[in-house]
């Protein structure tokens, strides 16, 4: 298993608090002590709430294990900066794809998705189909 | 002809002109956003001012790639990857050349706007950016200065509109009564435009 290439999880949210959160959340609900890469990449390089293509490009390039990258946004701007990276071309590591997910449930889909050694493409639906989880 | 001069004194005259500006935007932002948008562009601006002051890029596509590049990375608000995305757009539609005629800017700068709208999916009339952008790109082929007027109208006609996009939006008819601080900080960078032009 540890030669298996997994698919990175990047999570970027305004706050770096929300960002490590969901991180800690998602790895710790895929049974703590998965391989799985995550990096969080929340709020601006000072520190306030905001979106910094800095942190998202480090994050990216960190959890790059040659099987993909999958990142998740919250709202506005974190959306707006991820998808404009990928226009860039070379700014985020190549297979890396922004993933249309709720930012909690996704995170925590993908991550559990990605332990298993699953595919990018896989871990992107596993993601997407939290959106049809109805609470009540 | 415009060369690469020019499209650096406009960045830097949009960087004057923020700094300016920067309470006025950051107090229209106040109401209907969050309260950054002069300070978020401030720090874009002056960013861009810096690097093209130190890399002195020798084409106009160049110069314009570079400002929307540094604008993605320093901004910090939705407003960076937006104006990122129009300045990166129009300099990629110039292409290499030294100089530029007015009619080939205004068609590039057509395509940034364009792409704008895709990245952001916003239209006319969401009390957007775009309702300064897409006048003024509208009236560029009468000259710098009749774009100028075109952006400022657009910016004042927000007023009275509904935000359907951003965070605005969550305000519903709450956001209406509000000039727009996209529209407005776009029809500042219009502004600039004609003022490096002498219109």
């Amino acid at each position: 298993m540890s030669d298996e290439k997994l698919v990175g999880i990047v999570l970027v949210s305004h706050s770096a608090e929300v960002a490590a959160s969901v991180a800690e959340l998602a790895k710790g609900l895929a049974g703590g002590g998965t391989a799985v890469p995550v990096a969080p990449a929340g709020g601006t390089e000072g520190g306030g709430l905001g979106t910094s293509a800095e942190l998202i490009a480090a994050a990216a390039a960190s959890v790059d294990r040659g099987a993909g990258v999958a990142v998740l946004t919250d709202l506005g701007s974190a959306v707006l900066t991820v998808k404009a990276l990928l226009a860039e071309g070379d700014e985020l590591p190549d297979r890396t794809r922004l993933v249309d997910a709720p930012f909690v449930e996704g995170a925590v889909a993908a991550v559990v998705t990605a332990a298993t050694g699953a595919d990018l493409a896989a871990v992107e639906a596993a993601a997407a189909e939290a959106y049809t989880y109805r609470k009540v | 002809m415009l060369d690469a001069d020019f499209f650096r004194r406009w960045m830097t005259a949009t960087a004057v002109s923020v700094d300016r500006e920067a309470e006025r935007l950051t107090a229209l932002d106040s109401p209907i956003g969050d309260a950054d948008h002069g300070s978020n562009l401030q720090r874009g601006f002056t960013a861009v001012a810096a690097t093209l002051e130190k890399e002195s890029p020798d084409t106009p596509g160049a110069v314009l790639t570079l400002a929307g590049r540094r604008l993605i990375s320093t901004v910090g608000g939705a407003s960076g990857p937006l104006y990122g995305t129009l300045l990166r757009r129009t300099g990629k539609a110039l292409g290499e050349a030294g100089e530029v005629t007015e009619e080939q800017f205004a068609v590039a700068l057509r395509e940034g706007v364009d792409a704008v709208m895709t990245l952001g999916g916003a239209a006319p009339g969401d009390k957007t950016m775009i309702d300064a952008l897409v006048p003024a790109v509208d009236a560029l082929g009468a000259g710098f200065a009749a774009a100028r007027a075109a952006a400022e109208e657009g910016a004042l006609a927000t007023t009275p509109l509904q935000a359907r996009k951003g965070r605005a939006s969550y305000l519903g008819e709450r956001s209406i009564g509000h000039q727009d601080p996209g529209a407005t900080s776009a029809s500042l960078l219009v502004a600039a435009l004609a003022e490096v032009a002498g219109e």
